[in-house]
């Protein structure tokens, strides 16, 4: 192979004439960490909530968090980021539309919203499975013991639930993570748009994605350790291998 | 795994992967020896960046830098004394540069900035197009220079010298702009065109192309205030001079031929395929410049100086 390895490319001037290219790689970081956590938040609060409805008795509630959790987990990632990015300003009236393009931060405040719906529907899938996994006795045994529908999931439920599915989240947030380089496509600087950037001014392609790709594995190893401890805490003795 | 041995494992493959490579470079004995032994020529071909090169609607990649390799390739034949089969190697801005290094293609015939940085890791051949970096606005806008583009917010495509030298400038000239980035140029256009940008930043030849392609031409302006100045080149390997010396002189003799201007008129003066749209792009004054003196000088300063003269 005809390729000039350059390792130190990372402490040379970036294009901008104030950072090193190493300060571009933790800028794009630090743009995926904020977008995959804040996305992360937002997908947690609305998984639970849809998962629950899923297994809420009557007909049409569940129905409604079916068709929530089939809409979003059915449409592929990239598209529904154009859709946010692209379609939704323009489904406004004008007014509304012209202020949501000039925001600051758009291309981060989409990413969130798109990722944190993208990855609400599969955290709702799990939550309700984790919910019909629970003994079929807890629901009645809380209403017997004069808990209303509120309190049975709040008390009773949910807490269950969350330390059943906690090994399935911790891919999901793994996931998250990855998927937020989808936003690239719609210019957020996260950490794979940072390399690519990299290789189009300085042309070290390898050096660059392997930096990335590195980051990355580092950032989720970390994930993965963090998980790992809380599910050792958490296990519900008696389920999944706990002691 | 552990974390180590999952470090281990990265850093052995890493090991392999370099000393595999340097193997390889030593017993490819250049390019001309390598398109001697296979009997074929690698063209890597873009898609979409009309007029240099791209896919018109029979499938068939063309454009100004395929005409200009194809000029090549002849005199290669020539150099060699024997016919040679062309393959053309679609190639994206991200992985042009693997593909060259690991032998894949051997001239890239796209729309390549020509600059010191990426001197390091390949060779230009002489210039064959320059460009000044230009605002794409909205008629309905009226912004005339950068100066009027003050608090507004400004598209550029990411990865592009033009991004680079636009947070320059808004920095220096305190503009006080936001500046979003579009992945591609047909994304930046998106933006500017939908209000997201109230000015697309970009090479002049380009906006000249996204303004004929678009629904309605009549509502954009191209700025007249060049804001840079960039050549652009036909990429080969870096540190094969034989290779060099054959590319070099086949294009040095077609600038100066009598078939030149034709050729410019040809794609940039004239309908193109697929759409028939015709960028009415007079040759800038730079170009003429490198024209009558080629030269494969990444230095914008090069090209700036024939700038002064306009």
């Amino acid at each position: 192979m005809n390729y000039h390895w350059n390792w130190r490319i990372f402490g040379e001037m970036s294009p901008d004439g104030v950072h090193t290219y190493w300060d571009t790689l933790l800028s794009g970081l630090a743009w995926t960490l904020a977008t995959s956590l804040a996305g992360w938040v937002m997908a947690l609060a609305l998984g639970f909530a849809v998962g629950a409805l899923r297994t809420l008795p009557g007909r049409w509630l569940p129905l409604l968090g079916t068709a929530y959790v089939e809409l979003f987990r059915n449409v592929p990632l990239l598209v529904q980021m154009f859709l946010w990015f692209f379609v939704a300003p323009e489904l406004l009236p004008q007014a509304a539309g012209d202020w949501l393009k000039a925001m600051p931060n758009a291309p981060f405040a989409t990413a969130v919203i798109c990722l944190g719906f993208f990855t609400s529907a599969r955290v709702a899938v799990q939550v309700t499975a984790g919910i019909q996994a629970l003994a079929g006795g807890q629901r009645l045994a809380a209403l017997a013991l004069g808990l209303d529908l509120p309190q049975t999931y709040r008390f009773v439920l949910l807490p269950l639930a969350l330390r059943v599915i906690l090994p399935p989240l911790t891919s999901e947030f793994l996931n998250i993570i990855k998927n937020s380089s989808v936003a690239l496509t719609i210019g957020l600087m996260e950490l794979t748009a940072s390399a690519r950037s990299i290789q189009e001014f300085s042309f070290q392609v390898f050096e660059a994605f392997s930096a990335a790709t590195l980051i990355y594995v580092l950032v989720n190893l970390t994930v993965i350790a963090a998980m790992r401890l809380l599910e050792r805490r958490l296990a519900l003795p008696g389920t999944l291998g706990a002691r | 795994m552990s974390l180590p041995r999952v470090l281990f494992l990265c850093l052995t493959l890493a090991c392999l992967a370099s000393q595999g490579g340097q193997a390889a470079a030593q017993d490819a004995g250049g390019t001309l020896a390598k398109i001697k032994r296979t009997g074929t020529i690698m063209l890597g071909v873009r898609d979409g960046s009309i007029p240099f090169s791209y896919l018109d609607d029979q499938q068939q990649y063309q454009g100004y830098s395929v005409d200009l390799c194809s000029k090549i390739v002849e005199a290669v034949q020539q150099h060699l004394g024997m016919a040679v089969k062309v393959v053309m190697n679609p190639v994206t801005s991200a992985n042009r540069i693997p593909l060259m290094a690991n032998g894949t293609i051997d001239l890239e015939c796209g729309s390549t900035t020509n600059n010191a940085e990426r001197q390091k890791q390949v060779a230009f051949a002489p210039t064959m197009f320059v460009i000044g970096s230009r605002l794409l606005t909205k008629k309905s806008a009226n912004i005339n220079s950068l100066a009027d583009m003050r608090g507004k917010t400004l598209v550029a495509t990411a990865g592009t010298t033009t991004l680079k030298q636009m947070t320059m400038l808004n920095a220096e000239r305190k503009l006080g702009m936001t500046i979003v980035v579009g992945k591609d140029h047909p994304e930046s256009f998106l933006m500017m065109e939908t209000g997201r940008a109230a000015a697309e930043a970009n090479d002049d030849i380009l906006l000249a192309s996204q303004v004929a392609s678009a629904r309605n031409p009549g509502d954009f302006v191209i700025g007249k205030e060049a804001l840079s100045v960039e050549p652009y080149g036909i990429m080969m390997r870096r540190g094969d001079p034989a290779f060099k010396t054959v590319v070099d002189a086949a294009l040095v003799r077609v600038y100066q031929s009598a078939e030149f201007p034709q050729l410019y008129r040809k794609w940039f003066q004239s309908p193109i395929p697929p759409k028939g749209i015709n960028l009415n792009f007079p040759m800038p004054e730079q170009l003429k410049a490198v024209i009558a003196k080629p030269t494969d000088s990444p230095d914008p300063a090069a090209y700036a100086v024939n700038a002064a003269k306009r």
